[in-house]
Order: C-alpha cells, then sequence, then structure tokens
C-alpha cells in the first residue's frame, strides 16, 4: 500500500487533491481511499487528507501515520505542523513554494540533498497562470506524479478533468502538466531540489 | 457501475434507485452530503417521482415520512446525532405504527460537549426504539444494506434504520459498486402496503390502547424482529442472486471458525480490525473477529454459533453506556449465557478517536498475556484524567448566591 498525506490550510483543495490522486489510480485499475481528517474545518486553518494506492482492496480506516509521500499545499504550515510526522526513511516529499527547501528553513529528515525524493515547485503561480485563482491542488499532483511514478500524468489528467468538468478542468490539467514538465526535466537534468 | 465515489454519494444514489417516492430531509454533519446528493438528482429529474421536502427541524423530517408513509408512499430520510435526538419522539411512532421507512444514520457522537465526530451513541440511544438497527462495514454494503432494507421494511411493516460510520465512511471516496436500475428493479417491487391511509377507506391508526392490549402490541411488534432474523439472511441471499455479491446477513465472521479470541465489533472498525487478524494469523495466533451487521434484531443464535468455540470474545465498544459498559457487550453476554466463553468490553474510538492498527495490536497482545481487564478503555490518556480529577478534587464547591427578589 503507498500511503499519502495531503497538507494544507481550508480552502485550498486538500480533499479534492486526495480524491483527484485517488481516482487516478482507480483509473489505472488499482484500488484507492481518500478520506479528509474529519475537522470543524475554517478556511485557512491547517487541514490534511490521506490517500491510499494499493494492487489489492484496502480495508484499514486508520489516518495514514507513516506516509510514503508528503504533499505540502501551504508553505507556511512547514513551521505550524509536524508535516514530515512518521514519513518513510525513502519517503517523496512535495512541497508548494516560490523557494527552494533551503530558503524553507525545515527540512525533512534526511532530505536536503536528495532531489531524487524532494521537490519544491511554485504550484500557486502556476496555478494562478492557468486557472487564475491560487489553487495548487492539481498542479501538485503533476509533480507528484513525476517524482514518484506512482500514478502516471495521463491519470491524473483524466482524474483531473473528471473530477473538475469543462474549462476549469482543462486549466487545471494544464497546470498539472506543466509541473510534470519541470519535474521530469529536473530529474533527467540531475540539478537542485527546485523545479 | 463501479465507482470511485465519497460514501454519502453512494448512499444517495442508491437509495434514489429505490424509488423513494418522498423523501424528507433537514440537514446536520455528518448526513447532509447524502441528502444534498437526493435533493439535486430530485431536482435534475433523475429521480422522477419524488417529493423532496426540505423541512425545518429533524421531528418535522421524522413526521413527514411517518404520515406519507402512512398513506402507502416509500419514504426516506437520514439524520446523525443530536438531530436523531430531536426526532426520537417521532422515530418511536414510525416503529409503533409498523411504517415501512428507511433512514440512514451517518453516526455520531452526542454532546455535552459538542463532537461532531464518529461513535454509535446516537443509534445506540436509540437501541428500543422498534426499528431495525442495520451497521455497514464499509460503503459497499451501506449502498447494499439500503437496498435490502426497503425490502425487509416493506414485507414485514417495519421501519429500518441504515447505520453508517460518519465522515469515516460518509466523507470516505473508495470504490463502490452502485447498484443499476433495472437490477434494483427486479430486487425490490413497487411499495406494497398491508396499512394505508385512504380518505374512501377511512381507518384510525395510533389510538389509544390501554392496559388490555398494549402488551399485545409489543409482543406482536416483538414478533416481527423475531420474523427479521428470518427475512434478513433470506433477503441476503436473493440480493446475491441479482446483484452477483453477497447481501448483508445478519453477522460477518471473519477467521473465526477455530479461533480462540475473537473480537466483535459493529460498522467501519472491522475493515482495520481484518488487517489486524490477518497480521497475527501470519504469527500463528489464532484470532478472528465477528462483524454485528443486524444489531437490532439481535441475532444471538448466530452469534452463539459463532462464537461458540472460542475461549474469550473481546467486545468493541463504539459507545458507553456510562454506569454499565457497553450495549453490545450485554447482549454478547446474553448470546453466550451458559458457555465457557469469557466475555470482555472495551470501550473505543468515542468522539472520532481514530481506532489504529497499533492499538488494536497491543489490545491483542494485553489479552494473550492475560492482562486485559473485563472492562476498559482503549488509548485512555491516564495523565489527562488524574490531573482532571485532582483539579476536580481541589476545587470546593461554591455557595449558591441568593438573588435578591
Amino acid at each position: 500500500v503507498f500511503q499519502v498525506r495531503i497538507h494544507g490550510r481550508g480552502g485550498q483543495g486538500v480533499v479534492t487533491a486526495s480524491e483527484m490522486l485517488a481516482l487516478a489510480a482507480f483509473l489505472e485499475g488499482r484500488h484507492a481511499q481518500a478520506f479528509p481528517s474529519f475537522g470543524s474545518e475554517r478556511t485557512g486553518a491547517p487541514v490534511a487528507s490521506f490517500v491510499r494506492i494499493s494492487d489489492s482492496p484496502i480495508r484499514v480506516r486508520e489516518p495514514v501515520m507513516t506516509p510514503d509521500a508528503v504533499i505540502v499545499q501551504d508553505v507556511t504550515l512547514l513551521h505550524r505542523v509536524d508535516v514530515f510526522a512518521g514519513l518513510r526513511p525513502d519517503g517523496f516529499v512535495v512541497i508548494n513554494s516560490a523557494h527552494n527547501i533551503e530558503w524553507c528553513d525545515v527540512c525533512p529528515p534526511s532530505r536536503e540533498d536528495d532531489p531524487e525524493h524532494l521537490v519544491c515547485v511554485n504550484a500557486t503561480e502556476i496555478a494562478v497562470r492557468h486557472i487564475g485563482r491560487p489553487v495548487p491542488s492539481a498542479a501538485l499532483l503533476g509533480a507528484f506524479a513525476a517524482l514518484t511514478d506512482v500514478v502516471t500524468i495521463a491519470s491524473v489528467i483524466e482524474a483531473v478533468q473528471e473530477r473538475l468538468p469543462g474549462k476549469v478542468g482543462a486549466d487545471n490539467a494544464a497546470a498539472a502538466t506543466e509541473t510534470h514538465q519541470l519535474v521530469v526535466a529536473r530529474a533527467s537534468s540531475g540539478d537542485v531540489s527546485r523545479a | 457501475v463501479r465507482r470511485q465515489v465519497e460514501g454519502s454519494r453512494a448512499v444517495a444514489e442508491t437509495v434514489a434507485c429505490c424509488r423513494p417516492q418522498v423523501v424528507s430531509a433537514y440537514p446536520i454533519s455528518p448526513q447532509t452530503h447524502i441528502v444534498e446528493g437526493l435533493s439535486r438528482l430530485v431536482k435534475s429529474g433523475e429521480l422522477a417521482g419524488c417529493t423532496y421536502l426540505n423541512v425545518e427541524s429533524e421531528f418535522a423530517a421524522m413526521s413527514v415520512v411517518i404520515g406519507a408513509a402512512a398513506t402507502g408512499a416509500r419514504a426516506y430520510t437520514a439524520t446523525a446525532s443530536q438531530g436523531l435526538l430531536y426526532m426520537t419522539e417521532a422515530v418511536f411512532n414510525a416503529a409503533g405504527l409498523g411504517l415501512p421507512i428507511v433512514m440512514t444514520v451517518a453516526n455520531r457522537a452526542i454532546g455535552a460537549p459538542i463532537n461532531i465526530w464518529n461513535d454509535h451513541s446516537d443509534s445506540m440511544s436509540q437501541r428500543d426504539c422498534g426499528w431495525l438497527q442495520l451497521y455497514a462495514a464499509d460503503n459497499q454494503e451501506a449502498a447494499d444494506l439500503h437496498v435490502q432494507a426497503f425490502r425487509v421494511a416493506e414485507e414485514l411493516s417495519l421501519p429500518v434504520m441504515v447505520c453508517m460510520d460518519g465522515f469515516v465512511l460518509t466523507h470516505a471516496f473508495e470504490e463502490v459498486d452502485i447498484p443499476d436500475q433495472d437490477l434494483v428493479d427486479r430486487f425490490l417491487p413497487a411499495m406494497r402496503s398491508r396499512q394505508v391511509l385512504d380518505p374512501d377507506h377511512p381507518v384510525t391508526i395510533g389510538t389509544m390502547v390501554g392496559p388490555e392490549a398494549f402488551t399485545e402490541v409489543r409482543y406482536l411488534a416483538h414478533l416481527r424482529h423475531q420474523e427479521a432474523l428470518r427475512l434478513i439472511p433470506e433477503v441476503a441471499g436473493e440480493f446475491l442472486k441479482v446483484f452477483g455479491r453477497p447481501g448483508a446477513g445478519l453477522i460477518r465472521p471473519y477467521r473465526c471458525g477455530d479461533a480462540s479470541t475473537v473480537v466483535v465489533a459493529m460498522g467501519s472498525v472491522l475493515g482495520t480490525l481484518g488487517d489486524v487478524i490477518d497480521e497475527r494469523r501470519e504469527q500463528g495466533q489464532a484470532v478472528g473477529t465477528l462483524g454485528i451487521t443486524s444489531y437490532r434484531p439481535f441475532p444471538a443464535e448466530a452469534i452463539r454459533a459463532a462464537l461458540g468455540n472460542a475461549a474469550r470474545v473481546i467486545v468493541l465498544e463504539r459507545s458507553l453506556s456510562l454506569g454499565s459498559n457497553g450495549a453490545v457487550t450485554t447482549d454478547v453476554r446474553g448470546a453466550l449465557a451458559g458457555t465457557s466463553t469469557e466475555v470482555v468490553s472495551v470501550v473505543a474510538g468515542l468522539g472520532g478517536r481514530p481506532v489504529t492498527k497499533v492499538s488494536l495490536h497491543g489490545l491483542l497482545d494485553r489479552s494473550a498475556s492475560g492482562a486485559l481487564e473485563t472492562f476498559s478503555f482503549l488509548d485512555l490518556d491516564q495523565t489527562a484524567v488524574d490531573r482532571e480529577l485532582a483539579r476536580y478534587a481541589d476545587v470546593a464547591p461554591r455557595q449558591t448566591q441568593e438573588v435578591s427578589p
């Protein structure tokens, strides 16, 4: 089972992001589960959601406590919430940030110089450019797909467009495609953590 | 059709396939997405021939479905927590009147203190209301239970409550095979009522019944509950024939045939428990789990047959009967009376506290080492309890101030 925890703030679409990721896996014929950290969500408050992806049916219902990947939708959470709690030693990290991880000043354990497992993308800027609104979910999923290879970008795009029909979906898919290409290009150049 | 879908959405679409003629609802978390979904399906015309009433309270919601069912309409509502309590008086009436209403309860704790998260306090508070109570282990079962609930309700002239864990199931986005309309139509015939309010053939229902007959009325209702013990597995068998997957049945035994220790539970915790049981089986431990799907009627015989070989049964209670233990424990003890099986009670997951695999393994470790008490709480924060007890001891009661006239 591949486990993902998505951190963000109320209103940024962490639930939508988790559902789109689960849907992408489902579209590939795999089993998936997404659920929010049920709370009295208020706009701007720290929130999280969880995704499990597996080749066999998923029964467990506990929150994801030892994630294989963490997606951070809001960089200001790095100083507020222990977003890396329980992250597996070889786990992946995707951070929405205009800067690279050194600037963020809060490194996950043993990730400082490991671009294979960590990427910062300016998903908010990319989202604003494509969608006109600071909604980074789809863009971060594009980066996630490139970094982890757990789902393909084609599935992410299909899931995004199924979940968000029409122009909104097409714009979100374009944002996901851009971040995916950025991270793939970064990986092939073997360069820094920032894409 | 197999889809990746929110539990609430799966239930809304499944209920729509059952062609309810009246849906009456008042929103309350975590149930709201279900009736919002139905509202959209009525508005879009996908659910035709249905009157959707957005009422001013849960008491009105239940009263409306009572009126609708009394005229012979297939009627549905959903609620949770305080909403269920607010409609309680009408809930008892629906059962007493023998009306085949189906209601979803998206299980949630009851205040005070206010808590929107999942446990079974709400539906357990209605244990004796006369409704059948079915508990879903996952969203596939939640959807399927609704189809079977309408069948059972209408055959028995009794209301059925389908309980699904709030948030844990209602808000989980997972794979569900939503029943096809033509299969539902084949399985669930158009509503036929034994008792209909009809101006051309006037009758009165729910009149005063005095001491001379009230016991007999209750006895007859109890007989219908006993009848449900036969009917629920029968309907589940038909469900399998029509839909190609097992129906609900009364209980859900898992690897408990040769188990010396069996954990009994209701609802979504059975999924996590299944993983824990598998992990311990791999270590050669003879453990199993038993889900209770039908809590009312209580399938004592089936449970006794399934648990008879176990040395110890651990009942995982998702609600607490303050001053006693948990209601399920009492029932399970009754079912196993006269056997040598020991029954212990563990209160777990109150007010949304996750029941984790680590905690369940710890529980089974304590059981194996003989350290598990007859009654305990899973993951109790003893430090917080002690701190509060100390604080309480320190606070001197204050004299009530006299109010000047």
